[in-house]
């Protein structure tokens, strides 16, 4: 079943054409990471997807309802979350506050801390949650991000380059973490780190100049030509 | 001690002190506390729009009138007893705040400031348009007779202490009670970071109407009381001058802290009253220790006793 679809979704900011003619599926449960150089139109695309960016034109589908029209905060209300390329955290409240706030959007009051301190237990930032999140250092600030996501238990979840700043154990615990959702929690992942999509993605999308390059499995994508040429640079 | 016993201990401290201090305090300064508690009150209700969930109203004074003359006119001219006319005061405060939320919500930044502005100067100008029923600038007295309240003499200082206190101790306890409750907090955090909100699934237009609402009215309720125990409603109350007062209150106390409104209205309540003693250019002298207060304690008295040693201060 396709939870998320696009259908020709185009945005352009004045004369700059930023994404165009995108239509995309995903299956419930897929992990699927979308790629492409800096300024291919990814962050614009899920921005049209969750609702922060108007499309210019086209149509957005998710759970079988058009949301096209739909504010953002009522799509994230039927299950998507949405995590920042730039962290955007609340830096003078303690980082459990910032999961909190996260969680009692969408979970009963009684839920609310024990799920809280699960989702900072998952992301390693538990022993960190009393201090204000502007006082973390960059990389936990993108976990932090991440357990903000995870806590809301979205059906997709959507995640914009967060391993940028992340060590390597750290990277190594997200890619740990994605596995653990995978299969009941539908993945987008824009992500800079080849070697983190070749080993979570099931299905991989490189975008272009705002436009859809290819899409495949992670081997499939290694193998174009097209996208070595235009992205990984090896063609 | 928990912090919830230190929060409980630290307000409800301040409550029993005001509460004793009628039974000390000289008849002049005893006046002017009562005074200060419902200027306080009404500095409570601005601060829970802007101390916590950051917008900068400059039109608050259209509430705090709305609440006086919807009281004052409803004894003065209804012929409403004490407890149905606050009721229509506070009803005058919810009702206006809720319309003019409705207006200015659809902006923000510099245009809320100045929508809200001009709202309130047309309030200002509608006082003193309909100068037969209000008295425009002269304003009406609300005589001793019109202030009884279930057999008690309003007009009497021990009584009004009394009433102020209760005024500033509800207000107190309830905007204590709604920063500490998830939808404060939510408030809290859009003041922080509104996108983030937004993207956590809430929305932020209700969060803010509902804001204004409780500030409004709480500012309304702040002015009928006020008209009620000065005996007196005119159409200063309703100026951009009333609009500027518990912003000012608000930053000096703390923005954001649910002391600071209090420590706000008192010390600039005193500042003004103990430089007039000593200068005809008080104005001067109060300025001067404004701008020192800005310099070194830009987080207000109260913000900056957080920053250094409560942290635990709502
Ligand atoms: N708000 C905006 N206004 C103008 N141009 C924008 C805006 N957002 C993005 N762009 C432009 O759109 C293009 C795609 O940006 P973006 O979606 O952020 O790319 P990516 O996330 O793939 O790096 C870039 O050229 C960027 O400069
Ligand atoms: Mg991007």
């Amino acid at each position: 079943m396709t939870i998320l679809s696009t259908q020709e979704l185009s945005r352009h900011f004045d004369g700059l054409q930023a994404v165009r003619n995108v239509s995309l599926g995903i299956p419930a449960g897929q992990v699927r990471a979308l790629i492409g150089p800096n300024g291919a139109g990814k962050t614009t695309l899920v921005g049209m997807i969750s609702g922060r960016i108007p499309p210019s034109s086209g149509r957005v589908h998710f759970d079988g309802a058009d949301i096209t029209a739909l504010p953002a905060h009522v799509r994230i209300r039927r299950g998507m979350a949405y995590t920042f390329q730039i962290t955007s955290v609340f830096e003078r409240l303690p980082a459990q506050e910032n999961v909190t706030l996260a969680a009692r959007r969408h979970l009963k009051a009684p839920e609310v801390d024990s799920a809280t301190l699960e989702a900072l237990e998952r992301v390693g930032l538990l022993e960190l949650r009393d201090q204000e999140a502007g006082d973390l250092a960059y990389g936990h600030q993108r976990l932090l991000e991440i357990a903000m996501g995870l806590v809301q238990r979205p059906r997709l979840l959507i995640l914009d380059e967060p391993t940028q700043g992340l060590t390597d154990s750290e990277i190594a615990g997200f890619k740990k973490l994605v596995r653990e959702l995978a299969g009941k929690t539908t993945i987008l992942l824009i992500e800079h780190n080849m070697n983190v999509v070749m080993e979570v993605a099931d299905q991989v999308t490189v975008l272009n100049f705002g436009e859809v390059l290819a899409e495949g499995t992670p081997d499939d994508i290694r193998a174009d030509r097209a996208v070595q040429a235009a992205y990984l640079g090896t063609g | 001690m928990s912090a919830r016993a230190k929060i409980i201990a630290l307000h409800g401290g301040l409550l029993v002190l005001l509460f004793v201090l009628q039974f000390i305090l000289p008849a002049y300064h005893h006046g002017n506390l009562a005074r200060i508690m419902v200027l306080a009150s009404y500095a409570v209700g601005y601060n829970i729009l802007f101390g916590y969930t950051g917008l900068l109203s400059l039109g608050h004074a259209l509430f705090f009138a709305a609440g006086m003359y919807g009281m004052g006119l409803g004894i003065q001219h209804l012929g409403l007893t004490v407890a149905p006319a606050m009721l229509a005061g506070v009803i005058a405060g919810a009702v206006v705040s809720g319309a003019l939320a409705l207006l200015a919500l659809r902006t923000a930044g510099v245009a809320f400031m100045i929508v809200t502005l001009m709202f309130a100067q047309a309030g200002y100008l509608t006082v003193l348009y309909f100068g037969e029923y209000t008295r425009g600038d002269e304003g009406f007295v609300i005589q001793q007779a019109q202030r009884m309240l279930w057999g008690i003499d309003l007009s009497d200082p021990t009584n009004r202490y009394f009433a102020a206190l209760m005024l500033f101790a509800l207000c107190l306890i309830v905007s204590l009670w709604l920063v500490r409750h998830p939808f404060g907090k939510t408030l809290i955090a859009i003041r922080e970071n509104e996108e983030r909100v937004r993207m956590l699934g809430y929305n932020i237009y209700t969060h803010k109407l509902i804001a204004m609402v409780v500030s409004g009215t709480i500012s309304a309720t702040a002015g009928a009381a006020y008209g009620l125990l000065f005996g007196y409603a005119g159409a200063s109350f309703a100026s951009v001058q009333y609009s500027i007062f518990p912003l000012l209150w608000v930053l000096l106390g703390g923005a954001g802290t649910v002391l600071g409104p209090f420590i706000g209205t008192l010390f600039m309540f005193y500042l003004i009253d103990l430089s007039s003693g000593i200068t005809t250019a008080y104005m001067l002298i109060a300025g001067v220790v404004l701008v020192l207060l800005t310099l070194f304690a830009p987080q207000g008295l109260a913000g900056e006793l957080r920053n250094r040693i409560w942290r635990w201060l709502p």
